[in-house]
């Protein structure tokens, strides 16, 4: 009797612990989507008030106006770091994967060049943008520019390109190259033609990922790329470009509605941006999977 | 083009004899070798631009410091005041390094203010990335699980400055008001306690500043945590439920222990990224220089974000001491994060890879 008794207790006890686990678990998940929604939310709610359509369209006058110099820096700042970047992490994720193999180059194996990588992913970004301030800006006479903000952007994000690029290249079958080899290909052409194109999608998705990275940084910029009410211009050097989170950061606590709306504007702008090519890479993921499940 | 390469010898890039005779087969080959050796160098030279600019940034930052170590001295991370002297004063000198007269920098409270929010966000984000986790993988349906782990992943590609603008107009004031009140008035106030009581403030501080850290380096526990968790065979927590163990027994036992290393990794490369954020305590800590906060909800500041904010009026210090002192703070942070990555990624790559997307400005 007393011996079920204590059976019974342990039972309850641990159904008990067992509930509160399950519990605990749906709680912890309703904590963090919580506040992702009301993130999102909260953004879009401060910003829907007064927006107008022709922030677009408006040059920035500082604490007020519009945003259209900063959107269009923010894109070429894109498309510089996508191009500067994206043809050093892929060519270096290249490296990780198909030349630097323990097989190929004795026991370090690009140990090196990956080294270089985790250190820089982990790096703070604003030391990235310390550095090109008084390297770049102030030390080579580059002034706030272009090309101060691209080379540190696109140091920064190298890692996220050359990672996805590298775990892709892996991914793809040996059986792939080795009957790329067996028809005579050579290796450039294997890479070029077979290996490269089948990873193609998780390279894509990389890239993206690491362009809403860099389309939301701020503080490598903020003393590289500087400050201007200016669209941006073709010239490397010397020139501010202007950029969207600049004015998140400079005009949220400056008086006045007029900079609050800039503020909030810029915002919601980078969100859609993000969200849109955070959606876009994984829609590439998924549809890549299914057709590599279809294949099999 | 294709036919060239159809005619082309099946042994790779060693063209044996016969091939000599056909020109276009020879030039076909040569275009191969070349394209080979472009593929080779291309991606060798790549693979040193990174740690050429790693090596550049270090080397910078150190020239940089230099002077700042020199006349700062150990002192400077025990030191509390944050002085940039009378810059259009006189200029002295210290062990032949001038600054304005009457300079005094101390970085104690950048590096307690860094590693306190680091502290509070770990706190926050373990049990919630954990429990997220096992919500996502074992407790939701399929369905529901992908939409909500998107959303997850959605909180870490969000630009760090938009997450400080709602963490200081929104998060803030709601904990200052309804949360704050209520943890500091329950406990009481003895011993180490003491630091959760007393005044609760207007919600920018370091209690903020760490609850929104927490928020956004949950994404890169949780994540790879998910991914370790489907790594668990089924079979294995399969026969522990069949031997009659509680959903709850079969994660303390079964689960956690097989992933164990990989949580902890996980964990440290979360820690890494609070460590060096930058704009969202920027924005939520208060920014005040020169003393630690006294208790939870306080004002301060950390390295990563005092960079930023004076980097500015730290350029006005014609002797360029203050700039320096600046890349003295930031070589500090830069040597916290690089040893906590460097164990971190040691810890992942043991037992699988990291995945997650996450930005950190």
């Amino acid at each position: 009797m007393a011996v079920t008794d204590r059976v019974h207790g342990a039972t309850r006890r641990r159904r008990v612990v067992d509930v509160a686990f399950r519990v605990g678990a749906l709680t912890a998940l309703a904590l963090v989507i919580a506040p992702a929604l009301w993130l999102v939310v909260g953004v879009v709610a401060r910003a829907a008030p007064h927006w107008r359509w022709s922030v677009l369209t408006t040059l920035s006058a500082g604490t007020s106006g519009g945003l259209e110099n900063a959107v269009a820096g923010t894109l070429v700042l894109m498309t510089g770091v996508a191009l500067l970047a994206g043809v050093t992490g892929v060519l270096t994720g290249v490296y990780l994967a198909e030349l630097a193999s323990p097989r190929r180059s004795g026991r370090l194996g690009g140990a090196w060049a990956r080294g270089a990588i985790d250190v820089l992913a982990g790096f703070p970004s604003i030391v990235l943008g310390y550095v090109g301030y008084v390297a770049l800006c102030v030390a080579l006479h580059w002034g706030f520019s272009l090309l101060a903000a691209l080379l540190i952007l696109s140091l920064m994000v190298v890692p996220y390109i050359a990672k996805a690029t590298e775990s892709a290249l892996r991914q793809v079958p040996t059986s792939y190259r080795e009957g790329a080899e067996a028809l005579g290909m050579s290796q450039g052409y294997t890479l070029r033609r077979v290996v490269v194109r089948s990873a193609l999608p998780g390279i894509v998705t990389g890239l993206l990922i690491a362009l809403s990275v860099a389309g939301g940084e701020t503080a490598p910029l903020l003393y590289t790329a500087g400050a201007t009410n200016n669209l941006p211009t073709w010239s490397l050097l010397h020139q501010p470009v202007a950029y969207l989170t600049y004015y998140v950061w400079t005009d949220y606590n400056q008086p006045g509605l007029a900079a609050h709306v800039v503020s909030n504007d810029a915002a919601l702008i980078l969100v859609v941006m993000v969200l849109a090519m955070l959606v876009v890479a994984r829609l590439i993921v998924s549809r890549s999977q299914r057709h590599t499940e279809s294949a099999r | 083009m294709s036919t060239s390469r159809d005619n082309a010898p099946p042994s790779g890039t060693s063209a044996p004899a016969p091939a000599r005779r056909d020109p276009s087969v020879r030039r076909a080959g040569r275009r191969r070798r070349q394209e080979d050796l472009a593929w080779r160098w291309g991606a060798r030279i790549a693979a040193v631009l990174p740690l050429a600019g790693l090596g550049a940034v270090l080397v910078v930052l150190a020239v940089k410091a230099w002077p700042a170590v020199v006349v700062n001295g150990w002192g400077f991370v025990a030191r509390s005041p944050w002085v940039p002297g009378n810059t259009y004063g006189a200029v002295v000198h210290t062990h032949g390094v001038a600054h304005p007269q009457g300079s005094l920098y101390g970085a104690w409270p950048l590096i307690a203010g860094t590693l306190e929010t680091s502290l509070v966000a770990i706190v926050i984000a373990v049990p919630l990335a954990l429990g997220t986790a096992f919500a996502l993988t074992e407790r939701v349906p399929a369905w529901i699980a992908r939409p909500l782990g998107f959303l997850v992943e959605i909180l870490a590609g969000l630009p760090s400055v938009v997450i400080g603008l709602w963490g200081v107009l929104e998060v803030g004031p709601f904990l200052a008001r309804h949360v704050y009140p209520l943890v500091a008035n329950t406990i009481p106030s003895v011993g180490p306690l003491r630091f959760l009581t007393g005044s609760v403030g207007y919600g920018e501080g370091l209690a903020t500043s760490g609850v929104v850290l927490g928020l956004m380096i949950v994404p890169i526990i949780a994540a790879t945590t998910r991914d370790l968790f489907l790594q668990v065979p089924a079979l294995a927590k399969e026969g522990a439920e069949a031997l009659g163990l509680t959903g709850a027994e079969v994660a303390r036992r079964v689960t956690i222990p097989w992933v164990r290393g990989g949580i902890v990794g996980a964990t440290v490369l979360g820690l890494g990224r609070a460590l060096g954020e930058t704009m969202a305590v920027a924005m939520i800590s208060g920014s005040v220089l020169g003393k630690v906060s006294p208790n939870l909800y306080g004002t301060m500041t950390t390295i990563a974000a005092t960079i930023v904010s004076q980097l500015d009026s730290a350029a006005t210090d014609g002797t360029g001491f203050a700039v320096a002192t600046l890349a003295e703070a930031g070589l500090i942070v830069a040597a916290i994060a690089l040893v906590v990555n460097v164990v971190a990624r040691r810890i992942v790559a043991r037992t699988g890879r990291f995945t997650a997307p996450v930005g950190r400005g």
